[in-house]
Protein backbone atom coordinates (compact mmCIF):
# COMPACT_ATOMS: atom_id res chain seq x y z
CA UNK A 1 0.00 0.00 0.00
CA UNK A 2 0.97 3.52 -0.51
CA UNK A 3 1.61 4.32 2.92
CA UNK A 4 4.72 1.88 2.93
CA UNK A 5 6.44 3.69 0.03
CA UNK A 6 10.49 4.90 1.36
CA UNK A 7 11.65 8.99 0.98
CA UNK A 8 13.07 8.08 -1.86
CA UNK A 9 10.44 6.90 -3.81
CA UNK A 10 8.20 9.72 -2.76
CA UNK A 11 10.89 11.68 -3.35
CA UNK A 12 11.29 10.70 -7.61
CA UNK A 13 7.37 10.08 -7.62
CA UNK A 14 7.65 14.12 -7.14
CA UNK A 15 10.19 15.09 -9.23
CA UNK A 16 11.13 12.49 -11.52
CA UNK A 17 14.22 12.76 -13.21
CA UNK A 18 14.69 12.12 -17.24
CA UNK A 19 10.79 12.29 -17.48
CA UNK A 20 9.89 13.51 -21.09
CA UNK A 21 9.98 12.74 -25.08
CA UNK A 22 13.04 12.21 -26.96
CA UNK A 23 13.47 13.71 -30.38
CA UNK A 24 14.86 10.60 -32.42
CA UNK A 25 15.97 8.05 -30.04
CA UNK A 26 18.14 5.69 -31.21
CA UNK A 27 16.13 2.90 -29.22
CA UNK A 28 12.54 2.44 -27.29
CA UNK A 29 11.33 0.07 -25.36
CA UNK A 30 7.56 0.13 -24.30
CA UNK A 31 6.59 -2.29 -21.65
CA UNK A 32 3.16 -2.99 -19.77
CA UNK A 33 -0.43 -2.78 -20.30
CA UNK A 34 -2.86 -0.30 -19.89
CA UNK A 35 -5.27 -2.70 -19.10
CA UNK A 36 -3.18 -3.32 -15.91
CA UNK A 37 -2.74 0.31 -15.32
CA UNK A 38 0.79 0.66 -15.95
CA UNK A 39 3.00 1.40 -19.45
CA UNK A 40 6.45 2.60 -19.12
CA UNK A 41 8.27 3.40 -22.35
CA UNK A 42 12.44 4.36 -22.05
CA UNK A 43 13.86 6.30 -24.98
CA UNK A 44 17.44 5.96 -25.22
CA UNK A 45 20.63 7.47 -27.25
CA UNK A 46 23.51 5.62 -27.81
CA UNK A 47 26.87 6.81 -28.42
CA UNK A 48 30.19 4.29 -28.56
CA UNK A 49 28.10 1.59 -27.37
CA UNK A 50 27.41 3.87 -24.41
CA UNK A 51 23.84 5.29 -23.08
CA UNK A 52 24.30 8.87 -23.38
CA UNK A 53 20.82 10.21 -22.80
CA UNK A 54 17.97 8.43 -21.67
CA UNK A 55 14.29 9.50 -21.13
CA UNK A 56 11.03 7.88 -19.77
CA UNK A 57 7.31 8.51 -19.86
CA UNK A 58 4.99 6.30 -17.37
CA UNK A 59 1.52 5.60 -17.11
CA UNK A 60 1.16 4.35 -13.66
CA UNK A 61 1.07 4.13 -9.62
CA UNK A 62 3.72 5.99 -7.79
CA UNK A 63 5.89 3.02 -7.62
CA UNK A 64 5.92 2.96 -11.28
CA UNK A 65 6.84 6.19 -11.95
CA UNK A 66 9.55 5.99 -9.09
CA UNK A 67 11.40 2.80 -10.71
CA UNK A 68 10.70 4.40 -13.94
CA UNK A 69 13.22 7.55 -12.82
CA UNK A 70 15.30 4.89 -11.04
CA UNK A 71 16.53 2.95 -13.93
CA UNK A 72 17.14 5.84 -16.54
CA UNK A 73 19.65 7.37 -13.37
CA UNK A 74 21.24 3.52 -13.00
CA UNK A 75 21.35 3.52 -17.03
CA UNK A 76 22.86 7.18 -17.92
CA UNK A 77 26.22 6.93 -19.15
CA UNK A 78 26.93 2.76 -18.71
CA UNK A 79 27.88 0.61 -21.50
CA UNK A 80 24.95 -1.29 -23.40
CA UNK A 81 26.40 -4.43 -21.62
CA UNK A 82 26.71 -2.95 -18.02
CA UNK A 83 23.04 -1.73 -18.38
CA UNK A 84 21.30 -4.62 -19.64
CA UNK A 85 22.93 -6.46 -16.55
CA UNK A 86 20.65 -3.78 -14.39
CA UNK A 87 17.98 -6.20 -12.20
CA UNK A 88 14.69 -5.49 -10.45
CA UNK A 89 16.53 -5.98 -7.10
CA UNK A 90 19.20 -2.99 -8.39
CA UNK A 91 16.17 -0.64 -8.60
CA UNK A 92 14.88 -1.07 -5.82
CA UNK A 93 17.60 -1.24 -3.74
CA UNK A 94 18.48 1.85 -5.22
CA UNK A 95 14.94 3.19 -3.94
CA UNK A 96 15.59 1.58 -0.43
CA UNK A 97 13.32 -1.06 -0.99
CA UNK A 98 9.50 -0.93 -2.30
CA UNK A 99 6.22 -2.78 -1.12
CA UNK A 100 6.34 -6.69 -1.73
CA UNK A 101 3.22 -5.76 -3.79
CA UNK A 102 5.06 -3.59 -5.73
CA UNK A 103 7.90 -5.45 -6.74
CA UNK A 104 6.51 -6.07 -10.23
CA UNK A 105 7.14 -2.54 -11.32
CA UNK A 106 10.72 -2.87 -10.50
CA UNK A 107 10.28 -5.33 -12.95
CA UNK A 108 8.79 -3.41 -15.47
CA UNK A 109 11.32 -0.70 -15.06
CA UNK A 110 14.01 -3.22 -15.60
CA UNK A 111 12.10 -4.98 -18.98
CA UNK A 112 11.82 -1.52 -20.32
CA UNK A 113 15.36 -0.30 -20.74
CA UNK A 114 16.08 -3.89 -21.84
CA UNK A 115 13.51 -3.59 -24.75
CA UNK A 116 14.97 -0.40 -25.51
CA UNK A 117 18.14 -1.46 -26.03
CA UNK A 118 17.28 -4.31 -27.48
CA UNK A 119 15.43 -1.81 -30.00
CA UNK A 120 18.68 -0.35 -30.57
CA UNK A 121 20.29 -3.19 -31.71
CA UNK A 122 17.82 -4.22 -33.95
CA UNK A 123 17.58 -1.10 -36.00
CA UNK A 124 21.46 -1.02 -36.13
CA UNK A 125 21.54 -4.56 -37.35
CA UNK B 1 0.24 22.67 5.65
CA UNK B 2 -3.44 23.18 5.80
CA UNK B 3 -4.98 19.50 5.18
CA UNK B 4 -8.34 19.49 3.14
CA UNK B 5 -10.35 15.97 3.99
CA UNK B 6 -12.65 14.69 1.22
CA UNK B 7 -12.56 10.98 2.09
CA UNK B 8 -15.68 10.65 4.41
CA UNK B 9 -16.63 7.69 2.74
CA UNK B 10 -13.97 5.87 4.25
CA UNK B 11 -13.99 7.52 7.37
CA UNK B 12 -15.66 10.85 8.94
CA UNK B 13 -14.45 12.85 11.32
CA UNK B 14 -16.20 12.49 15.16
CA UNK B 15 -18.54 15.30 16.24
CA UNK B 16 -17.44 17.34 18.59
CA UNK B 17 -20.97 16.48 20.86
CA UNK B 18 -20.49 13.03 20.25
CA UNK B 19 -17.02 12.93 21.75
CA UNK B 20 -18.13 15.07 24.75
CA UNK B 21 -20.89 12.01 25.27
CA UNK B 22 -18.94 9.53 25.11
CA UNK B 23 -16.29 10.43 27.39
CA UNK B 24 -18.11 9.69 30.75
CA UNK B 25 -18.60 6.02 30.00
CA UNK B 26 -14.73 5.24 29.88
CA UNK B 27 -13.52 6.34 33.42
CA UNK B 28 -16.86 6.92 35.45
CA UNK B 29 -19.73 4.89 33.96
CA UNK B 30 -17.65 2.09 32.78
CA UNK B 31 -19.66 -0.57 34.00
CA UNK B 32 -20.87 -3.94 32.13
CA UNK B 33 -24.57 -3.51 31.16
CA UNK B 34 -25.78 -6.97 31.84
CA UNK B 35 -24.48 -5.96 35.62
CA UNK B 36 -27.40 -5.94 38.06
CA UNK B 37 -25.42 -2.98 40.21
CA UNK B 38 -25.63 0.55 39.53
CA UNK B 39 -22.89 0.59 37.27
CA UNK B 40 -24.35 -2.27 35.03
CA UNK B 41 -27.59 -0.09 35.39
CA UNK B 42 -26.20 3.14 34.03
CA UNK B 43 -24.57 1.56 31.47
CA UNK B 44 -27.99 -0.38 30.48
CA UNK B 45 -30.09 2.90 30.53
CA UNK B 46 -27.34 5.01 27.84
CA UNK B 47 -27.40 1.84 25.68
CA UNK B 48 -31.40 1.86 25.07
CA UNK B 49 -31.53 5.61 25.36
CA UNK B 50 -28.99 5.14 22.05
CA UNK B 51 -31.08 2.37 20.71
CA UNK B 52 -33.78 4.86 20.67
CA UNK B 53 -31.82 7.26 18.91
CA UNK B 54 -30.72 4.86 16.30
CA UNK B 55 -33.88 3.46 15.74
CA UNK B 56 -35.69 7.09 15.00
CA UNK B 57 -33.08 7.78 12.66
CA UNK B 58 -34.42 5.01 10.16
CA UNK B 59 -38.03 4.77 11.71
CA UNK B 60 -37.51 1.25 13.20
CA UNK B 61 -38.76 0.49 16.82
CA UNK B 62 -36.16 0.18 19.27
CA UNK B 63 -36.12 -3.42 19.80
CA UNK B 64 -35.45 -4.13 16.00
CA UNK B 65 -32.20 -2.71 16.77
CA UNK B 66 -29.11 -5.07 17.35
CA UNK B 67 -25.53 -3.17 18.04
CA UNK B 68 -22.52 -4.88 16.35
CA UNK B 69 -18.96 -4.09 15.68
CA UNK B 70 -19.67 -2.43 12.34
CA UNK B 71 -21.06 -2.43 8.78
CA UNK B 72 -18.95 -5.17 7.73
CA UNK B 73 -20.26 -7.01 11.02
CA UNK B 74 -23.79 -6.30 10.14
CA UNK B 75 -23.41 -7.23 6.71
CA UNK B 76 -22.38 -10.80 7.68
CA UNK B 77 -24.73 -11.45 10.23
CA UNK B 78 -27.35 -10.27 7.94
CA UNK B 79 -26.74 -12.54 5.50
CA UNK B 80 -24.92 -15.34 6.81
CA UNK B 81 -28.04 -15.04 9.39
CA UNK B 82 -31.40 -15.52 7.55
CA UNK B 83 -29.33 -18.33 5.41
CA UNK B 84 -28.93 -20.23 8.53
CA UNK B 85 -32.53 -19.54 9.62
CA UNK B 86 -33.33 -21.09 6.23
CA UNK B 87 -31.26 -24.07 6.48
CA UNK B 88 -32.71 -26.94 4.37
CA UNK B 89 -35.40 -24.66 2.98
CA UNK B 90 -33.23 -22.71 0.33
CA UNK B 91 -29.96 -22.09 -1.18
CA UNK B 92 -30.01 -18.85 -2.78
CA UNK B 93 -29.31 -16.02 -2.72
CA UNK B 94 -29.47 -12.47 -4.52
CA UNK B 95 -26.99 -9.83 -4.64
CA UNK B 96 -25.60 -7.28 -6.97
CA UNK B 97 -22.37 -6.83 -8.92
CA UNK B 98 -21.70 -3.58 -6.97
CA UNK B 99 -21.85 -4.50 -3.26
CA UNK B 100 -19.12 -3.80 -0.48
CA UNK B 101 -16.67 -6.80 -0.32
CA UNK B 102 -18.86 -6.79 3.06
CA UNK B 103 -21.86 -8.32 1.16
CA UNK B 104 -20.40 -9.98 -1.64
CA UNK B 105 -17.85 -11.81 0.87
CA UNK B 106 -19.72 -13.61 2.74
CA UNK B 107 -21.74 -14.20 -0.38
CA UNK B 108 -18.57 -15.97 -1.82
CA UNK B 109 -18.45 -17.70 1.38
CA UNK B 110 -22.05 -19.21 0.96
CA UNK B 111 -21.09 -19.95 -2.39
CA UNK B 112 -18.15 -22.34 -1.22
CA UNK B 113 -20.19 -24.61 1.16
CA UNK B 114 -23.19 -25.26 -1.62
CA UNK B 115 -25.40 -22.13 -1.78
CA UNK B 116 -26.09 -20.46 -5.14
CA UNK B 117 -25.21 -16.73 -5.46
CA UNK B 118 -26.68 -14.50 -8.25
CA UNK B 119 -25.22 -11.30 -8.63
CA UNK B 120 -27.17 -9.14 -10.68
CA UNK B 121 -25.87 -6.67 -12.91
CA UNK B 122 -26.18 -3.05 -12.46
CA UNK B 123 -26.78 -0.30 -16.08
CA UNK B 124 -24.10 1.69 -17.02
CA UNK B 125 -25.40 3.83 -14.85
CA UNK B 126 -24.27 2.09 -11.72
CA UNK B 127 -28.08 1.63 -10.80
CA UNK B 128 -29.66 -2.06 -10.74
CA UNK B 129 -33.42 -2.82 -12.12
CA UNK B 130 -35.57 -4.39 -9.57
CA UNK B 131 -37.23 -6.29 -12.38
CA UNK B 132 -34.09 -7.51 -12.84
CA UNK B 133 -33.95 -8.21 -9.06
CA UNK B 134 -37.39 -9.92 -9.62
CA UNK B 135 -36.53 -12.26 -12.10
CA UNK B 136 -33.78 -13.69 -10.78
CA UNK B 137 -35.69 -15.03 -7.65
CA UNK B 138 -36.44 -19.04 -7.23
CA UNK B 139 -38.38 -20.29 -4.90
CA UNK B 140 -35.29 -21.26 -2.89
CA UNK B 141 -34.21 -17.98 -2.51
CA UNK B 142 -33.69 -17.25 1.23
CA UNK B 143 -32.38 -13.69 1.21
CA UNK B 144 -31.79 -10.61 -1.38
CA UNK B 145 -29.21 -7.81 -0.38
CA UNK B 146 -29.18 -4.56 -2.42
CA UNK B 147 -26.92 -2.06 -0.98
CA UNK B 148 -29.14 1.21 -0.85
CA UNK B 149 -26.01 4.17 -1.63
CA UNK B 150 -23.09 2.68 -3.90
CA UNK B 151 -19.14 3.45 -1.69
CA UNK B 152 -17.60 4.12 -4.66
CA UNK B 153 -19.60 5.72 -6.99
CA UNK B 154 -22.79 6.74 -4.40
CA UNK B 155 -25.24 5.70 -6.76
CA UNK B 156 -29.00 5.24 -4.66
CA UNK B 157 -30.55 2.00 -5.65
CA UNK B 158 -33.99 1.66 -5.79
CA UNK B 159 -34.63 -0.42 -2.63
CA UNK B 160 -38.76 1.08 -1.92
CA UNK B 161 -39.32 -1.03 -5.28
CA UNK B 162 -36.82 -4.27 -4.68
CA UNK B 163 -38.54 -3.97 -1.21
CA UNK B 164 -42.29 -5.09 -2.29
CA UNK B 165 -41.21 -7.89 -4.33
CA UNK B 166 -39.50 -9.59 -1.54
CA UNK B 167 -42.72 -8.70 0.48
CA UNK B 168 -44.95 -9.72 -1.96
CA UNK B 169 -42.82 -13.06 -2.45
CA UNK B 170 -42.35 -13.30 1.18
CA UNK B 171 -38.35 -13.76 1.02
CA UNK B 172 -35.38 -11.86 3.52
CA UNK B 173 -34.61 -8.59 1.76
CA UNK B 174 -31.15 -7.03 3.59
CA UNK B 175 -30.17 -3.60 2.50
CA UNK B 176 -26.62 -2.09 3.17
CA UNK B 177 -27.44 1.40 4.14
CA UNK B 178 -23.99 2.08 5.73
CA UNK B 179 -23.28 5.36 3.32
CA UNK B 180 -26.82 6.10 3.32
CA UNK B 181 -27.66 6.58 6.38
CA UNK B 182 -27.52 9.78 8.09
CA UNK B 183 -27.44 11.21 4.52
CA UNK B 184 -30.26 11.15 2.56
CA UNK B 185 -33.59 9.94 4.42
CA UNK B 186 -33.26 5.83 5.33
CA UNK B 187 -36.94 4.75 6.39
CA UNK B 188 -36.90 1.07 6.78
CA UNK B 189 -41.01 1.26 6.40
CA UNK B 190 -40.77 3.10 3.56
CA UNK B 191 -37.87 0.92 2.15
CA UNK B 192 -39.71 -2.32 2.94
CA UNK B 193 -36.89 -3.96 4.08
CA UNK B 194 -36.31 -6.76 6.69
CA UNK B 195 -33.03 -6.48 7.81
CA UNK B 196 -30.76 -3.02 7.20
CA UNK B 197 -27.30 -2.22 8.07
CA UNK B 198 -25.82 0.99 9.41
CA UNK B 199 -22.07 2.16 10.53
CA UNK B 200 -21.16 4.87 13.45
CA UNK B 201 -17.86 6.22 12.02
CA UNK B 202 -19.55 7.19 8.40
CA UNK B 203 -21.48 9.48 10.42
CA UNK B 204 -19.66 11.41 13.07
CA UNK B 205 -19.61 8.61 15.13
CA UNK B 206 -16.66 6.43 16.48
CA UNK B 207 -15.08 3.49 14.49
CA UNK B 208 -16.17 0.00 15.67
CA UNK B 209 -19.44 -0.12 16.20
CA UNK B 210 -22.80 -0.61 13.81
CA UNK B 211 -26.19 -1.76 14.14
CA UNK B 212 -28.45 -3.96 12.16
CA UNK B 213 -31.76 -3.21 11.70
CA UNK B 214 -33.94 -6.53 11.88
CA UNK B 215 -37.91 -6.57 11.19
CA UNK B 216 -39.89 -8.44 14.21
CA UNK B 217 -40.68 -11.41 12.70
CA UNK B 218 -37.50 -12.62 10.36
CA UNK B 219 -35.79 -15.35 10.90
CA UNK B 220 -32.59 -14.57 11.94
CA UNK B 221 -29.53 -16.70 13.41
CA UNK B 222 -26.66 -14.95 15.48
CA UNK B 223 -22.83 -15.65 13.78
CA UNK B 224 -21.52 -15.06 17.14
CA UNK B 225 -22.64 -17.20 19.71
CA UNK B 226 -21.85 -16.85 23.43
CA UNK B 227 -23.66 -14.99 26.40
CA UNK B 228 -26.93 -14.04 24.69
CA UNK B 229 -26.65 -10.32 24.49
CA UNK B 230 -28.80 -8.16 22.02
CA UNK B 231 -31.81 -10.77 22.53
CA UNK B 232 -29.40 -13.53 21.87
CA UNK B 233 -27.97 -12.22 17.93
CA UNK B 234 -25.41 -10.91 18.92
CA UNK B 235 -23.29 -11.72 21.97
CA UNK B 236 -20.69 -10.03 23.19
CA UNK B 237 -20.27 -7.22 26.10
CA UNK B 238 -21.96 -4.16 24.76
CA UNK B 239 -19.60 -1.36 23.50
CA UNK B 240 -20.86 1.34 25.59
CA UNK B 241 -19.23 4.04 24.57
CA UNK B 242 -18.75 3.12 21.01
CA UNK B 243 -23.12 2.60 21.06
CA UNK B 244 -23.18 6.13 23.34
CA UNK B 245 -21.21 7.72 20.47
CA UNK B 246 -23.27 6.23 17.75
CA UNK B 247 -26.57 7.30 19.37
CA UNK B 248 -25.31 10.64 19.61
CA UNK B 249 -23.79 10.64 16.29
CA UNK B 250 -27.62 9.65 14.62
CA UNK B 251 -29.49 11.85 16.87
CA UNK B 252 -27.76 14.74 15.30
CA UNK B 253 -27.06 13.07 11.70
CA UNK B 254 -31.36 12.84 11.83
CA UNK B 255 -31.66 16.78 13.12
CA UNK B 256 -29.57 18.13 10.34
CA UNK B 257 -29.65 15.54 7.72
CA UNK B 258 -31.74 18.13 5.13
CA UNK B 259 -29.38 21.18 5.74
CA UNK B 260 -25.84 18.94 5.36
CA UNK B 261 -27.33 17.66 2.73
CA UNK B 262 -28.03 20.72 0.59
CA UNK B 263 -25.17 21.94 2.20
CA UNK B 264 -22.81 19.35 0.48
CA UNK B 265 -25.34 18.84 -2.30
CA UNK B 266 -24.16 22.99 -3.54
CA UNK B 267 -20.07 21.75 -2.78
CA UNK B 268 -20.56 18.57 -5.14
CA UNK B 269 -22.16 20.44 -7.57
CA UNK B 270 -19.76 22.56 -8.04
CA UNK B 271 -16.78 19.92 -7.93
CA UNK B 272 -18.11 18.09 -10.73
CA UNK B 273 -19.59 20.80 -13.14
CA UNK B 274 -16.00 21.95 -12.71
CA UNK B 275 -13.86 18.71 -13.10
CA UNK B 276 -15.65 17.93 -16.23
CA UNK B 277 -14.10 20.79 -17.72
CA UNK B 278 -11.13 19.07 -18.03
CA UNK B 279 -10.08 17.10 -20.86
CA UNK B 280 -11.50 13.53 -21.20
CA UNK B 281 -12.70 14.01 -17.85
CA UNK B 282 -15.96 11.58 -16.97
CA UNK B 283 -18.19 11.42 -13.80
CA UNK B 284 -18.51 7.50 -13.02
CA UNK B 285 -22.39 6.46 -12.19
CA UNK B 286 -25.47 8.86 -12.53
CA UNK B 287 -25.26 12.16 -11.92
CA UNK B 288 -29.23 12.56 -11.04
CA UNK B 289 -29.52 9.13 -8.69
CA UNK B 290 -26.52 9.37 -6.51
CA UNK B 291 -25.63 10.59 -3.00
CA UNK B 292 -25.24 14.61 -2.19
CA UNK B 293 -22.06 13.52 -0.73
CA UNK B 294 -20.37 11.71 -3.42
CA UNK B 295 -18.08 13.26 -6.55
CA UNK B 296 -16.50 10.09 -8.61
CA UNK B 297 -14.49 10.52 -11.38
CA UNK B 298 -12.03 9.20 -14.18
CA UNK B 299 -9.16 11.18 -16.22
CA UNK B 300 -8.20 9.25 -19.09
CA UNK B 301 -4.40 8.34 -19.44
CA UNK B 302 -3.32 8.39 -15.76
CA UNK B 303 -3.56 5.87 -12.48
CA UNK B 304 -5.41 6.83 -9.43
CA UNK B 305 -3.07 6.06 -6.92
CA UNK B 306 -0.50 8.50 -8.63
CA UNK B 307 -3.06 11.23 -8.47
CA UNK B 308 -4.31 10.23 -5.16
CA UNK B 309 -0.54 10.55 -4.41
CA UNK B 310 0.07 13.91 -5.96
CA UNK B 311 -2.94 15.24 -4.28
CA UNK B 312 -2.10 14.29 -1.05
CA UNK B 313 1.36 16.50 -1.43
CA UNK B 314 -1.12 18.65 -1.91
CA UNK B 315 -2.71 18.61 1.48
CA UNK B 316 -6.20 17.04 0.03
CA UNK B 317 -7.18 13.34 1.12
CA UNK B 318 -8.83 11.23 -1.29
CA UNK B 319 -9.70 8.06 -2.87
CA UNK B 320 -9.48 5.84 -6.17
CA UNK B 321 -10.76 2.81 -7.29
CA UNK B 322 -7.26 2.26 -8.75
CA UNK B 323 -6.21 -1.61 -9.31
CA UNK B 324 -2.60 -0.36 -8.09
CA UNK B 325 -4.16 1.28 -4.90
CA UNK B 326 -5.89 -2.07 -3.70
CA UNK B 327 -4.49 -4.48 -1.95
CA UNK B 328 -5.58 -7.13 -4.32
CA UNK B 329 -4.38 -4.91 -7.60
CA UNK B 330 -7.55 -5.71 -9.44
CA UNK B 331 -9.42 -2.81 -10.86
CA UNK B 332 -12.60 -1.67 -9.01
CA UNK B 333 -15.25 -4.40 -9.33
CA UNK B 334 -18.11 -1.22 -9.52
CA UNK B 335 -16.21 0.30 -11.86
CA UNK B 336 -15.86 -2.51 -13.94
CA UNK B 337 -19.68 -2.95 -13.72
CA UNK B 338 -20.20 -0.03 -15.54
CA UNK B 339 -19.17 -1.56 -18.85
CA UNK B 340 -15.76 0.69 -18.80
CA UNK B 341 -13.16 -1.06 -20.37
CA UNK B 342 -10.55 -2.01 -18.05
CA UNK B 343 -7.70 0.58 -18.94
CA UNK B 344 -10.05 3.38 -18.15
CA UNK B 345 -10.96 1.98 -14.39
CA UNK B 346 -7.68 3.15 -13.42
CA UNK B 347 -7.64 6.68 -13.29
CA UNK B 348 -10.65 7.24 -11.29
CA UNK B 349 -10.56 9.82 -8.06
CA UNK B 350 -13.62 9.62 -5.22
CA UNK B 351 -13.92 12.55 -3.40
CA UNK B 352 -16.35 12.39 -0.68
CA UNK B 353 -17.74 15.13 1.54
CA UNK B 354 -18.99 15.87 5.18
CA UNK B 355 -20.92 18.66 6.82
CA UNK B 356 -17.34 20.10 7.81
CA UNK B 357 -15.66 20.41 4.19
CA UNK B 358 -16.40 23.99 2.67
CA UNK B 359 -16.78 25.82 -0.64
CA UNK B 360 -13.21 27.42 -0.04
CA UNK B 361 -11.88 23.87 0.53
CA UNK B 362 -13.91 23.17 -2.94
CA UNK B 363 -12.25 26.05 -5.02
CA UNK B 364 -8.57 24.97 -3.13
CA UNK B 365 -9.08 21.36 -4.77
CA UNK B 366 -10.54 22.59 -8.14
CA UNK B 367 -7.42 24.95 -8.32
CA UNK B 368 -4.34 22.06 -7.58
CA UNK B 369 -6.74 19.24 -9.62
CA UNK B 370 -6.04 20.34 -12.67
CA UNK B 371 -2.20 21.12 -12.10
CA UNK B 372 -1.74 17.06 -10.74
CA UNK B 373 -3.96 15.94 -13.79
CA UNK B 374 -1.78 17.27 -16.41
CA UNK B 375 1.51 17.12 -14.40
CA UNK B 376 0.71 13.23 -14.94
CA UNK B 377 -0.36 13.36 -18.25
CA UNK B 378 2.39 14.74 -19.07
CA UNK B 379 4.46 11.83 -18.12
CA UNK B 380 2.17 9.42 -19.72
CA UNK B 381 2.49 7.56 -23.07
CA UNK B 382 -1.17 6.55 -22.84
CA UNK B 383 -2.21 9.77 -22.75
CA UNK B 384 0.26 10.57 -25.68
CA UNK B 385 -1.20 7.92 -27.82
CA UNK B 386 -4.73 8.75 -26.71
CA UNK B 387 -4.15 12.74 -27.91
CA UNK B 388 -2.61 11.52 -30.97
CA UNK B 389 -5.80 9.65 -31.55
CA UNK B 390 -4.61 5.88 -31.09
CA UNK B 391 -6.92 3.34 -30.01
CA UNK B 392 -5.22 2.81 -26.33
CA UNK B 393 -6.51 -1.14 -26.71
CA UNK B 394 -3.61 -1.32 -29.15
CA UNK B 395 -1.37 -0.37 -26.51
CA UNK B 396 0.31 -3.17 -25.36
CA UNK B 397 4.04 -3.69 -24.25
CA UNK B 398 5.29 -6.90 -22.98
CA UNK B 399 2.76 -8.35 -20.74
CA UNK B 400 4.57 -8.74 -17.25
CA UNK B 401 1.83 -9.93 -14.82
Amino acid sequence: MASTYTEKVMELFRNPKNMGEMKDPDGVGEVGNPSCGDVMSVMIKVKGNRITDIKFQTFGCVAAIATSSMITELAKGKTLEEAEKLSRQDVADSLGGLPPIKMHCSNLAADALKAAIEDYRKKRS
Amino acid sequence: MNRIYMDNGASSRVDDEVVKEMLPYFSEKYGNASSLHSFGSEAREAMENARGKVAALIGAKPEEIIFTSGGTESDNLAIKGTAAAKCGKGDHIITTNIEHPAVLEPCRYLGKIGYKIAYVKVGNDGIVRAEDIEAAITDKTVVVSVMHANNEIGTIQPIAEIGKIAEKRGIAFHCDAVQSAGKIPVDVNKLGVSLLSISGHKVHGPKGVGALYVRKGTAIEPILHGGGHEAGLRSSTENIPGIVGMGKACEIAKRDLERNAAHVLKLRDRLIDAALKLEEAYLNGSRETRLPYNANFRFLGIEGESLLMMLDGMGIAASTGSACSSKKLQASHVLLALGLPEWQTHGSLRLTLSKYNTMEEVDFVLGELPEAVSKLRSMSPVWRKLKMGGRIEDVHGKHIH
